[in-house]
């Protein structure tokens, strides 16, 4: 063992020897100020290595001199921590690392933050394993003091990056409390019916909100939409909301059959007024036509009678009692002389007897 | 000799270079800088951006954020004043408007968040603790529709819109409001800051982020949320009853209007006729009233004596030549 650490003292002078300046330091051996001073003759003399270095010292700064901006982006220029200007998308130069930072910002991307919508799902599926926390996200608070589930998502995008990034720590964590405070004061004004029938309503009054908001907090950032996902009750009371809408089903199911009846009455009716109607115009028209009739022979027969007044009288007369004497019953002809002529009609026999024709 | 004083001059250059870096230092936008000596406060705190230079070795900077730092509340139970126990959770923004001040007091953001939960929390409490649950619910007293205002539009009785309106008048009676979240948060916002300035920190706003129902207190929400539900079916049912009836009657009404409407045309129609028809045979009759009379007679006559006997007097006019031919005049 003893001959080995000795060839190994040996090797690795020799190493160090050989090796001159590059890895000097790095032998087990301390360096020591004689081979500092060597270093620096070496360096003296091959003007080789001071070129090296200060060709790589180029290259590194060099590399931190160029970057590129995506087309969704801008780049953000800060020269010793202070804002200088935006560039554009492309190819760009800038002083090196140290001085000048690019902090590259997307803004035309849109990002979406999402709020309770695995409640949604929950309550669907009444799957269980979801977080607490996501339905507490999506359960608030309604004006009549009711509790609905309200899942949305915020999409918004970066209009501002000089505000976006120096204005506000965090900015994310800051759009999801205010997304969540401005939606429960939105919902806080509403009724538990207004939250489930007017989504829409909802969003837009919530996108404004929030836009103010963040307006006023100066975090450069723009609202691209608000949208709700099924606004719901908790599943304990969905059932009895259910029963609101079978009502509804009911009301208009018993206002639909009174309808019906009716229109099946109405019209009926109406066409049996408009016949009765019909029915009286008719007779009027007989009764009128008749009675034009009547009188029209009334006047011809009074024209001829006014030209032979007696004979006809006389003949009308006689026509009548030929139409009239054959149809009588018993015919019985008296003298005028005779006084007595009960005894021979024996009418005493037909007494009780009406209309006896025999 | 000459390689020496290269040396010389390398590290001349080395140290004054490092020198050099040590006093500069830079402020980023989201920065300010407090500059101590020995933990002096030397000068006015650094605000603006930029390259900055101190004495090496001597003074050193403290970094504090310029921006607005978030600040998120430890949600918790808080009785209201009609003695519901909901759960709270706030946040609020932030910033260092007084670096020294704060360098001095709280150091660093950590224990910064940490005297905002101290004094912020409690603020929180005591305003939701003497306010109704309303008043933290709303903001606003923005008129809610209970029922659903199609439900309404379908309903044409004055009387059951009336009964309608009512009951959402004292729905909204009942959940009006004296002075509503945003009042609220202000008020806490007012109690807290006061207790903050000393700290060098301004508190931007306080915001609710969630009002909820404590757990044990939401089966009994949800139990009146289903008898009201329940109640509402019912008046719903109620309303398509009285609404069925309404059409009832109409139908009642609306079938006697038509009878009663066609009976009168109708019979006047005909009073009409048979006036006219009265006129009609007056005129023709009144020529010679005797006459009329005659042949109506002739034509009862015939029409009404069949069967009935018959005693004729050789008297009469008929049978006047029964007896005798002989002319009247002669």
């Amino acid at each position: 063992m003893n001959w080995d650490w000795e060839k190994l003292q040996q090797r690795q002078k020799e190493r160090s020897r050989t090796n001159g300046s590059g890895t000097g330091g790095s032998g087990p051996r301390p360096p020591q100020v004689d081979d500092i001073i060597n270093k620096f003759k070496n360096f003296k003399f091959s003007g080789v290595w001071i070129l090296i270095v200060v060709a790589l010292l180029v290259l590194l700064a060099g590399s931190t001199m160029v970057y590129t901006v995506q087309t969704n982006e801008v780049g953000v220029i800060q020269r010793f921590g202070e804002f200088s200007k935006t560039t554009q998308s492309g190819l760009h130069f800038k002083l090196p690392a140290g001085i000048e930072k690019v902090t590259k910002v997307k803004t035309k991307r849109v990002y979406t933050e999402e709020f309770g919508l695995k409640a949604d799902e929950l309550s669907d599926s009444r799957s269980f394993g979801v977080s607490n926390d996501e339905i507490e996200v999506a359960m608030m608070l309604t004006g009549d003091l009711n509790v609905g589930l309200v899942p949305w998502i915020v999409q918004y995008r970066i209009k501002d990056p000089y505000n976006y990034l120096f204005k506000v720590a965090d900015v994310r964590q800051l759009i999801r409390d205010m997304a969540e405070a401005s939606m429960r004061l939105v919902v806080g004004d509403r009724s538990i019916n207004e939250v489930i029938s007017k989504r829409q309503e909802i969003a837009v009054a919530a996108s404004v909100r929030l836009q103010k908001d963040l307006n006023e907090a100066e975090t450069g950032i723009e609202i691209v939409t608000v949208e709700l996902g099924n606004t719901n009750v908790p599943e304990p009371v969905q059932d009895s909301f259910n029963e609101v809408n079978r009502a509804v089903q009911q009301k208009e199911e018993v206002i639909y059959n009174a309808r019906k009846d009716y229109n099946q009455v109405i019209p009926s009716a109406r066409g049996q007024a408009e016949k009765t109607i019909e029915t009286a115009k008719g007779y009027a028209i007989n009764r009128i036509n008749q009675a034009e009739g009547d009188a029209a022979r009334f006047l011809s027969r009074y024209e001829a009678y006014m030209e032979a007044k007696d004979v006809t009288r006389r003949r009308l007369y006689l026509e009548m009692m030929e139409n009239v004497l054959p149809e009588l019953g018993n015919k019985y002809i008296v003298d005028s002389q005779q006084d007595n002529l009960l005894p021979l009609l024996n009418l005493g026999l037909k007494k009780g007897v009406p209309n006896a024709g025999q | 000799m000459q390689a020496n004083k290269y040396i010389a001059i390398v590290v001349v250059l080395i140290i004054a270079g490092f020198v050099f870096l040590s006093s500069a230092y830079t402020v980023d936008e989201t920065e300010q800088v407090v500059v101590t000596q020995f933990g002096r406060v030397i000068g006015d705190p650094v605000t603006e951006p930029g390259l900055k230079f101190l004495i090496p070795f001597i003074q050193q900077a403290n970094y504090f954020p310029s921006n607005i730092q978030a600040w998120d509340g430890q949600p918790g139970q808080i009785p209201t004043l009609d003695k519901t126990y909901i759960w709270v959770d706030t946040f609020s923004r932030w910033r260092i408007v007084d670096p020294v001040a704060f360098l001095r007091t709280v150091t660093d953001t950590q224990s910064a968040l940490g005297r905002l939960d101290d004094i912020i929390n409690p603020a929180v409490r005591n305003v939701v603790t003497s306010h109704e649950l309303i008043e933290t619910v709303r903001n606003s007293n923005r008129e809610m529709t209970t029922l659903d205002q199609e439900e309404l539009d379908d309903v044409k009785s004055e009387a059951i819109k009336e009964v309608v309106e009512e009951t959402e008048e004292e729905d909204r009676r009942q959940y009006k409001i004296k002075v509503g979240r945003a009042t609220l948060t202000k008020m806490m916002l007012d109690e807290a800051q006061p207790k903050l300035e000393k700290f060098g920190i301004e508190i931007i706003d306080v915001k609710i982020k969630r009002v909820n129902y404590v757990k044990g207190v939401r089966n009994s929400v949800y139990d009146r949320m289903i008898a009201e539900r329940k109640q509402m079916a019912e008046k719903i049912r109620s309303i398509g009853q009285g609404e069925a009836r309404k059409i009832e009657g109409d139908k009642e009404r609306d079938l006697l209007e038509i009878q009663s409407g066609a009976y009168r045309k109708a019979e006047q129609i005909k009073g009409e006729a048979d006036a006219k028809a009265t006129k009609i045979y007056a005129r023709a009759f009144e020529k010679d009233a005797e006459f009329y009379t005659f042949l109506q007679s002739l034509e009862v006559y015939q029409n009404s004596l069949e069967g009935t006997d018959l005693v004729l007097s050789t008297d009469s006019e008929f049978l006047r030549y029964l007896n005798d031919f002989k002319s009247d005049s002669e």
